[in-house]
């Protein structure tokens, strides 16, 4: 069982790599987004330090969605979604994995930028290591929601703006469980501990529950 | 819808395979396609599918391949490993390729090979054999998306050679090749149903296979 699904993980790395860079897309688009916050809000250092978390968190929501949009579209386009059910491997572990490798080449990018990101937005040292450990915990949920609405928009041309809809509002809990950590490593009446591991239970709720979903969607528009 | 077979088939013999094919009804955006459709292919055997556009040629391989639901009938290959689905016994291949453009010619075919073929099988060919068999050695480390629409088809059509499974279902597997690839595919076909295996075409154009039976679709409504 592990062979194809490494094969399928290293073709996804690859292609994410190769075409257009998409990881780099999505840090760009990252930096764009927390560079222009300050002009819209002033550049109060004291503001910024406290709204920071919450801007990087948005930020990198953002950023992981732009990236989203092709993550089948481009197998549907292609013909390999067809021949993905025709494999012994269940298509909810080719989601699975799919989602992984992704999440390999446009999240992880976005984790290590966004304490070069924080430092713009006057975040000190603690405040930088709870933003970067809630992202580490809290974007492979963002993809792997994503991947619902990414499933189910496979069949419509553009349908990046509609995934966006369908998908920020399954975010929310992903939203205020991972910036309240963050917000908490840094100082705060709440412990660290309680809102993070509810960011964990949530990445892990998401782990057992989208890669079904996202594959009943494919299925479904596959027919 | 008419539903003559040329030559019956006959019964398989120990161990070889038959896919059977009984009463088949496939309707797609709330029209009937198929209709009562009957026909059985043995191991060995290919069958020809023809017919004007829109008769359902792409619908039935589509439905042999469980990519489509169907309302009635059955769809059964016997003989095989019991286990085993009938899709994950079948290559389908579509319009489309199942090619990325960003990778090269042995990064797809490896791949497949790897994600289509997980039973180890003497028939599995490597990815150098089967490009050999396409004719397409020389440009195994060029990427997809700089090769002509006929080496694309000829690509896809090696990813029938690197996993072996019983049941081929083509969709217009000649489109865009030419004579000398036409000739090399035809001789691939055959050696795959020397091999046991069944091969279902839908096509407009000969195969180059003499003994192939046919299956004519009525006109579209």
């Amino acid at each position: 069982m592990s062979a194809p699904l490494a094969a399928l993980f290293l073709r996804e790395w690859r292609v994410a790599r190769r075409i257009g860079g998409s990881g780099a897309m999505g840090v760009v688009f990252f930096l764009t987004l927390v560079a222009i916050v300050p002009f819209a809000v002033g550049p109060d250092p004291n503001l910024l330090a406290r709204i920071g978390p919450a801007i990087l968190w948005i930020a990198a929501l953002l950023a992981t969605l732009l990236c989203l949009d092709r993550l089948f579209q481009a197998d549907a386009e292609d013909g390999s979604l067809d021949l993905f059910h025709l494999a012994e491997t269940p298509l909810e572990l080719a989601v699975l994995v799919k989602c992984a490798a992704h999440w390999a080449a446009t999240g992880l990018p976005l984790i290590l930028a966004a304490p070069f990101l924080g430092l713009m937005l006057q975040q000190e040292t603690m405040a930088l290591w709870g933003v970067v450990a809630t992202l580490l915990v809290g974007t492979p949920a963002l993809t792997l929601i994503g991947a619902i609405g990414a499933a189910a928009t496979v069949t419509v041309r553009r349908g990046g703006l509609l995934m966006a809809l369908l998908v920020l509002p399954l975010t929310i809990p992903v939203l205020i469980f991972g910036v309240s950590a963050a917000e908490a490593a840094s100082g705060g009446t709440v412990p660290f501990s309680a809102p993070f591991a509810i960011l964990c239970a949530i990445t892990l709720a998401a782990l057992a529950l989208c890669p079904f979903a996202a594959a009943a969607a494919l299925r479904y528009l596959g027919e | 819808m008419s539903r003559d077979i040329a030559q019956p088939a006959p019964p398989p013999a120990d161990g070889a395979m038959r896919l059977c094919v009984e009463n088949l009804s496939v309707s797609r955006g709330g029209r009937l396609i198929l209709d009562r459709l009957s026909f059985s292919v043995s191991s060995g055997q290919a069958l020809v599918v023809s017919g004007p556009n829109g008769a359902g040629k792409s619908t039935l391989l589509r439905a042999l391949a469980g990519l489509l639901p169907h309302m009635a009938g059955s769809i059964a290959l016997a003989g095989g490993p019991s286990d085993v689905e009938l899709p994950q016994q079948a290559h389908y291949l579509a319009h489309s390729d199942g090619l990325k453009s960003a990778l090269t010619v042995e990064e797809n075919l490896d791949f497949w090979s790897r994600y289509l073929g997980q039973e180890p099988d003497p028939r599995n060919r490597s990815v150098d054999a089967a490009l050999a068999v396409v004719g397409l050695c020389r440009i195994a480390g060029a990427p997809v998306g700089a090769l002509s629409a006929g080496q694309k088809r000829r690509v896809a059509l090696a990813r029938l050679l690197v996993a072996f499974r019983p049941l081929w279902l083509l969709d217009e597997p000649l489109t865009a090749l030419d004579r000398a690839s036409r000739e090399k595919f035809a001789a691939a076909m055959r050696d795959h149903c020397a091999e046991g295996g069944l091969i279902v075409a839908a096509t407009h154009e000969p195969l180059g296979l003499d003994e192939a039976s046919t299956l004519a679709l009525g006109s579209a409504a």
